[in-house]
């Protein structure tokens, strides 16, 4: 492996240098938002700010009224399909009749300018009768339904085994996580640019351009061809970006207007106009036999899915397909729950749906560890899945599953020394000053998760690319949205190592040249899209080599092994490939005030092979700064379906004080069979376990059960203070 | 609409400005002002800039006390000859924001902004600061608890403004303590500042983040004073820390919102305020 400052030729295994990396350092990498058209109008959507209610009528003649206005349009201007989604298209473009979340679009305006269409969308009447909101998950399985298509997105049961087996120890508990944000850094934004003959060029950050494409034009009612998407600069995405949010809103109003229309989000209607993780409330129920190893998981896991479908189905699927822990569990027992409230949309974000699953399985973990009195790590090595294995699926894990060295590779990494004079500033509390060395205890937690690469349970995914070699340089074009993941550069390596040209050019991702990549997520690209480039880039290179002349083009269409979904059983070979990290968190509390800092957080991963070592390490450590958020901070605070905190003043993420050392302690390189390189990819495993491995911390320093993250600092400080109290 | 903006560059020229414009806001670091405009929620048909002011910027001494000009920011406070006068003031500021921020944000502008949150105000007011304002009126002074009339409320007439903050400089110790949820970068959930005034034997104790208003602990700083033996500057009844910071969270009127609870804060003035008086006085 080489890191930074060395001469790197720029091939695989090598810390090969982004290509956008000095334009976003230096500051003149264009983002979506800095987009600009000759001509160009401003867009604004007018939100709903009710979670619940029924629109009596909407009077856009104030809004129309206003000088430099260009358009007001609402749910009767949409000419197709009046609904999008991902999977499930019932979320309205404007919604018509009800009004299920708040901040939810109701009329879209484009003006001369931004400041004028804000006005504009504020000067539109709407008449609401406010409805009572339906805010808790487990209430809406049996509720009166607050949309045509029921309240239930989904409900999954996994029998697997023998379900009423038992253990002679058994350890149960309550576990909730709260809806954690992306907060990626650039609001959405983008540039709908009408070709004059009806269609649409629609320049946008996003993840997944072809899908996006697909539910733009059915929306607008025309042929795919006549909708083109174009990546533009992406500021982070997370998953946020997976489902549309303005894509729809700015291509009718370019339409309408024969106009330029650029449309950027403020931070307050970021939070409400993109989903967000599914807060979770889970029940489970380990059994084991008396040497520790696992008898029989039983989980019960409701997601709150918030208004509209988006991706609750296969975040459910996830959540309960790994919902025991990477661990051999012979009989299992899981039943889950999406389902639809007057709460935000909840859909992809990092660890989808593994992450809360994750939090719960290794609580329990711990617990049962400390019924049968035994080290949790111990307990968890004896447990530890290994290749032949079989899921709670039923599926025999056939590629690499090395957790039981990750658990012995992180655990046994030296612990951070205490530091005798800490620097006040690394205490919990941090600048604030409030930390009494008398009252901070030091904890460790470890934690282990793991969830499956790719699309799953049957979808057809793949990904395209082309590469073209024309006098001696190599062009290659695919779609896959970079996101700051790295696929740019993993692109460039790849083609240099097959080609051995220096100079690769990646052509602007967009629909109009190539087909899908599939969407930038479930760490796939690096599997996906890297797997198309190698293929293209090999039959370029067989036909060089038997002498053809340039230029030589080729593409290829990368599909990953099919896939099936699961019976009625939850059984069934849904998934291809899973990915594997321990991490062990060190944290410092202080006891009285419930303030937490963390010290430093160990991890292994299992990453099959490394092709990008600086580009693994980002990963690694962004993905444990969200995990840490998410264990101490990160939570969208709900009150009765109004969203409380929609800012970064309120929303609270890590700041350079609250991020801890991230100590790598192995990055596993076992190939996986079947990957291109065999490489896995290696953007969500730091982000499952990490919070968990946290929360854990956190309990061990304090003696709390702490079934909920994020951990607030009441919930440490007024338990303390009550559970010494009654001692 | 673009505001007019006026950049007065003297005291007299600034009065002027205010008496003149209609409708006048007036800008100082900004740090509060444009997060307001640019979310919408503020839109100041004129503007008065203050920062080009050469009288409200800085400080000096002034016999025992230190005037500390409206612009002065909190990266001037946080060091220097001025934190070793002020050391609570100085405390407070480095928790303000980031660096970024302090090298921007005024005093004056927590006092206009007169958040409950606002990290100053509890430590102007144990310090019985007083703000001197200019407005058509002529001059004003107002002890701080006055001064701070609501939740983002002042006595501040229309088109008067903060020239500076009077505050003493007293030998004793003194401590700064805030909780956020966060550690840096983070609004207040509790803020305490104790001031110890040797010569004057008294205890102050100012509270933040728990009423609509900066308070003060008043039962809390007479036990206090009651069990400091002055001449060693300590106090040896161990039990008083503990019924000091008690007495502190009854002072307070704390509320549920989405960055905490009442009962957290309550609880947290009371470690707060009892860590604060150990480190001073134990
Ligand atoms: C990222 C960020 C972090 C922050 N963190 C903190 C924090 O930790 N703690 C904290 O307390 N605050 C914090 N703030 C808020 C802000 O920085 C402070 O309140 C600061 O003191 C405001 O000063 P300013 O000079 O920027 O005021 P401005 O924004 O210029 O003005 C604020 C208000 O005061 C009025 N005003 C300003 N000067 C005068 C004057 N001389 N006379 C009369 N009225 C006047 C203005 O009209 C306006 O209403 C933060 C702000 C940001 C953006």
């Amino acid at each position: 492996m080489s890191l930074t400052g060395e001469r790197v030729r720029g091939g695989l295994g090598e810390s090969a240098r982004r290509p956008d990396g000095g334009p976003k350092v230096a500051g003149s990498f264009v983002f979506s938002s800095d987009l600009t058209a000759d001509g160009m109008v401003w867009g604004s959507i007018l939100r709903a700010p009710y979670p619940h209610a029924r629109i009596r009528s909407i009077d856009i003649g104030p809004a129309l009224a206003l000088p430099g206005v260009h358009a007001v349009l609402t749910a009767a201007d949409v000419p197709g399909d009046s609904s999008y989604g991902l999977e499930h298209a019932d979320q309205p473009v404007f919604a018509d009749d009800t009004v299920r979340y708040i901040g939810e679009a109701v009329a879209a305006v484009a003006a001369d300018h931004p400041d004028t269409a804000r006005r504009a969308a504020r000067a539109i009447v709407v008449d609401y009768e406010e409805l009572e909101p339906l805010v808790e998950a487990e209430a809406a399985i049996t509720a009166e339904p607050i949309h045509p298509d029921g309240n239930v997105f989904a409900h999954l049961t996994i029998r697997h085994g023998d379900t009423t087996a038992s253990g002679d120890v058994v350890v149960e508990g309550d576990y909730e996580v709260g809806m954690q944000d992306q907060a990626f850094m650039g609001p959405e934004s983008g540039l709908a640019i009408p070709d004059g003959d009806g269609g649409v060029d629609l320049h946008m950050s996003t993840q997944w351009l072809h899908v996006d494409r697909d539910q733009v034009a059915n929306c607008l009612g025309l042929p795919h061809d006549k909708v083109r998407m174009s990546l533009a600069g992406v500021g982070g995405a997370f998953g946020a970006r997976e489902d549309v949010s303005m894509q729809v809103h700015l291509c009718l109003l370019a339409l309408h207007t024969n106009r330029p229309v650029k449309m950027v989000f403020s931070r307050e209607e970021s939070f409400l106009g993109h989903v967000h993780r599914h807060p979770a409330r889970m029940h489970y129920r380990h059994h084991a036999d008396k040497d520790g190893r696992l008898v029989k998981v039983e989980a019960r896991i409701v997601l709150d899915g918030g208004a509209y479908a988006s991706t609750s189905r296969p975040v459910l699927v996830n959540a309960c397909c790994f919902a025991a822990g990477p661990y051999a569990v012979p009989n299992a027992l899981v039943e889950g729950w999406a389902v639809r409230t007057n709460n935000p949309p909840c859909g992809a974000m990092r660890g989808f749906g593994a992450v809360q699953a994750c939090f719960a399985h290794e609580a329990q973990m711990d617990k049962l560890a400390a019924a049968l009195d035994l080290d949790p790590v111990e307990l968890r090595l004896r447990n530890a899945m290994k290749t032949g294995d079989r899921l709670v699926t039923g599926q025999v894990v056939t590629g690499a599953a090395p957790v039981e060295e990750l658990i012995r590779t992180c655990s046994g990494w030296p612990l951070p020394a205490e530091d005798p004079e800490p620097d006040p500033m690394t205490l919990p509390g941090g600048a604030g000053r409030t930390a009494d060395g008398s009252r901070l205890r030091r904890g460790v937690g470890f934690a282990v998760g793991f969830k499956n690469l790719m699309y799953s349970a049957g979808f057809d995914d793949y990904s395209t690319a082309r590469v073209r070699l024309e006098g001696g340089v190599a062009t290659v074009t695919c779609a896959a949205a970079e996101v700051g993941q790295g696929f740019v550069t993993l692109a460039e390596q790849i083609v240099r190592e097959v080609l051995g040209v220096d100079e690769v050019i990646l052509a602007p991702p967009g629909t109009a040249d190539i087909g899908s990549a599939g969407s930038t997520s479930a760490s796939r690209q690096t599997w996906m899209s890297g797997g198309a480039v190698e293929r293209a880039a090999l039959a370029v290179r067989d036909r060089r080599d038997a002498g053809e002349r340039e230029p030589i083009e080729e593409t290829y269409e990368y599909h990953h092994p099919p896939t099936s979904p699961l019976d009625e059983n939850g059984q069934g070979n849904a998934h291809v490939s899973y990915v594997f990290a321990a991490h062990r968190a060190v944290v410092d509390v202080d006891l009285d005030l419930g303030l937490v800092r963390v010290v430093e957080v160990a991890t292994s991963q299992d990453v099959g092979r490394v092709l990008n070592p600086l580009q693994v390490i980002g990963q690694v450590e962004g993905g444990i700064a969200q995990g840490v958020g998410l264990a101490v901070m990160e939570e969208i605070v709900m009150d009765r379906g109004v969203v409380r905190n929609a800012s970064f003043t309120d929303y609270l993420i890590p700041t350079a004080l609250d991020m801890p050392d991230v100590a790598i302690a192995a990055l596993v390189e076992e190939p996986e069979p079947g990957a291109p390189f065999g490489a896995k990819g290696v953007g969500e495993p730091p982000t499952i376990s990490s919070s968990a491995a946290v929360a854990a911390a956190i309990r061990a320093a304090t003696g709390l059960a702490l079934t909920r993250i994020p951990v607030r600092p009441q919930d440490i400080a007024l338990a303390h203070r009550d559970s010494t109290k009654l001692a | 609409m673009t505001p007019s903006v006026a950049q007065p560059r003297s005291l007299d020229d600034a009065v002027e400005a205010l008496r003149t414009a209609i409708d006048p806001t007036v800008l100082a670091g900004g740090t509060d002002l444009m997060v307001a405009i640019n979310a919408g929620s503020r839109r100041p048909t004129s503007v008065v800039s203050l920062i080009r002011v050469p009288e409200l910027q800085g400080w000096h001494r002034d016999g025992d006390e230190v005037v500390l000009g409206a612009c002065l920011t909190y990266a001037e406070i946080e060091r220097g000859e001025l934190a070793s006068l002020v050391p609570a003031l100085a405390q407070a500021a480095r928790t303000i924001g980031s660096p970024q921020i302090r090298n921007a944000a005024t005093l004056g502008g927590n006092l206009g902004t007169a958040s409950p949150a606002g990290d100053s105000l509890p430590v102007l007011a144990a310090l019985d600061a007083t703000v001197e304002t200019i407005g058509p009126d002529g001059v004003r002074t107002l002890p701080v608890l006055e001064f701070v009339t609501g939740v983002k409320r002042t006595a501040l007439r229309a088109q008067e403004i903060i020239t500076a903050v009077r505050v003493p400089v007293l030998r004793g110790p003194q401590e700064f303590l805030k909780v956020g949820t966060r550690n840096a970068m983070v609004i207040s959930v509790v803020m305490a500042a104790l001031v110890i005034d040797l010569d004057g034997r008294s205890v102050r104790l100012g509270l933040g983040s728990v009423a609509p208003v900066p308070v003060r602990a008043r039962d809390a700083e007479a036990l206090a004073e009651g069990s400091v033996d002055w001449d060693t500057a300590r106090i040896g009844d161990q039990t008083v820390f503990g019924r000091f910071g008690e007495l502190a969270a009854e002072s307070t009127a704390p509320i549920d919102d989405h960055r905490s609870t009442a009962a957290y804060r309550r609880h947290a003035v009371s470690v707060c305020a009892r860590r604060a008086l150990e480190r001073a006085l134990r």
